[in-house]
């Protein structure tokens, strides 16, 4: 419970579980998160989020990335994006 | 209606692939009369019926029935829809699904596996299925799902023989590596309606029930998701059945037919277009039964100037024929319907009555 603004670990690897998957589609207008049984449209930061979810790359770097990419202070990403993922992960769509 | 552009894509399309089943629910979704085995549609038109879905937006199928496994093109079928790029989910009630079909069918693309359970204890749960051996081949298949990697929804209808143990079965779903449980509780529509007496709550189970929900999302969160309604016949709203008539969704009858939501043939004198003669995007458009109900301008007071008309959309239409004779009808389960005092005199009808099962 109450997880969603808990700490995601520096060198957890985040990626979307098999069954997850993340989609463009121009009929539905953009970007969305297919799961199961269940459909999520992501906006294009959310979406950029989550394609560097690769199970890859460390929370660190994935932060990293998005200040850099966006010239955004790594504070307020770092608190955003573990909004988001924590978010996600709660609904089974994310795991750290 | 007259413009494409103006029109919602829809998300999901659910094929029912066969009527053929070997249980014998009570509460059997599938329609009153059933489209026989030599009416089903072959593979090649499946997927044909996957590429056009794919172009009209779709992007994810349910593969159902029926006991889709009773198909023995359930793998070809499968990869077709994944070919095509769909997010391929399989509704099952594991009766047919053997380990060996689930790893080609792994293979072929199968993104999720959803697998109806019928109570948490094995004799229980077999004496609802009316098929001996179903629980235990459904707790082997989920552990072959898990044991595969595929992400498993454990399916669990709920009614007044069971819903004391829905704890029991949160607690199954997750001893099986569920990431999900639907506590789906019985509509009565098709042939439940045979078996309502003996399928109804009651008010106390009910309301036992919603707390025990909230209680067990709470202990569980993060674990598993539990997605669960109230009720119709208790509910003071009426659900946006398939969210919104023609909007969300699109379901493919065995023979062909499509229909805006799984019980629509149970509204007399609606036609239905079918794959055979007409392309999925033209009967979206333009077929009548799509038409029928949707928006709002089809709709009677209190609907028509109820501000929820675009929440709920007046309930269920197929519910609404069922308990009033007209499907323009708001659904009585609404709390403004005329006909609401009819639902809680039908809901207090309850019985402990032996089963009339679905045999084929």
């Amino acid at each position: 419970m109450n997880g969603t603004n808990a700490a995601i670990a520096m060198d957890a690897r985040p990626r979307l579980p098999r069954g997850v998957r993340l989609v463009h589609n121009e009929a539905q207008g953009g970007w969305l998160l297919l799961a199961p049984e269940r459909v999520f449209k992501a906006d294009a930061i959310a979406a950029e989020v989550v394609k560097r979810c690769t199970g890859e790359a460390t929370f660190a770097a994935i932060v990293d990335d998005l200040a850099k990419s966006y010239s955004a202070p790594r504070e307020r990403v770092l608190a955003d994006v573990t909004a988001l993922l924590r978010g996600l992960a709660d609904k089974r769509l994310l795991e750290l | 209606m007259s413009t494409t552009a103006a029109l919602p894509k829809p998300l999901g399309l659910l094929a029912e692939l066969t009527h053929r089943c070997p249980l014998g629910c009570p509460y059997c979704s599938n329609p009153i009369a059933l489209d026989p085995r030599a009416s089903e549609l072959d593979t090649e038109t499946w997927a044909q019926v996957f590429a056009e879905a794919t172009a009209l937006g779709v992007l994810q199928v349910h593969l159902s029935g029926g006991e889709p496994a009773a198909r023995r093109d359930l793998v070809a079928i499968t990869a077709a829809a994944h070919g095509v790029g769909l997010y391929t989910n399989l509704i099952t009630s594991a009766v047919g699904v053997t380990a060996a079909t689930l790893r080609r069918l792994a293979e072929a693309g199968l993104d999720h596996v959803q697998i109806s359970i019928q109570d948490s204890e094995r004799a229980a749960a077999d004496h609802i299925a009316g098929y001996e051996g179903a629980f235990a081949r459904k707790r082997a298949l989920a552990a072959e799902v898990v044991g595969l990697k595929i992400p498993l929804t454990v399916n669990a209808v709920m009614h007044r023989a069971n819903i004391d143990r829905i704890e029991e079965m949160v607690a199954l779903a997750l001893a099986l590596g569920a990431s999900r449980v639907e506590i789906a509780h019985v509509q009565y529509y098709g042939w439940a309606v045979k078996n309502r007496a003996a399928l109804m709550p009651s008010a106390a189970q009910v309301a036992r029930a919603a707390a025990l929900v909230e209680e067990l999302r709470a202990r569980h969160h993060g674990r598993i998701v539990i997605d669960a309604v109230v009720p119709d016949y208790y509910a003071r709203l009426p659900k946006p059945c398939v969210g919104g008539w023609g909007r969300r969704s699109l379901n493919v009858t065995p023979a062909g037919k499509v229909l805006p939501c799984h019980a629509a043939e149970s509204i007399p004198g609606l036609e239905f277009w079918s794959v055979r003669e007409h392309s999925l995007a033209d009967i979206w458009t333009n077929s009548p039964a799509f038409n029928a109900f949707r928006g709002t301008a089809w709709m009677q007071e209190p609907c028509r100037t109820c501000p929820r008309r675009e929440i709920d959309f007046g309930g269920c239409r197929c519910q609404a024929f069922a308990l009033t004779g007209d499907a323009r009808a708001t659904d009585p389960v609404c709390h403004l319907s005329p006909r609401h005092e009819d639902v809680a005199a039908l809901a207090a009808v309850q019985e402990d009555a032996p089963y009339v099962y679905r045999r084929l």
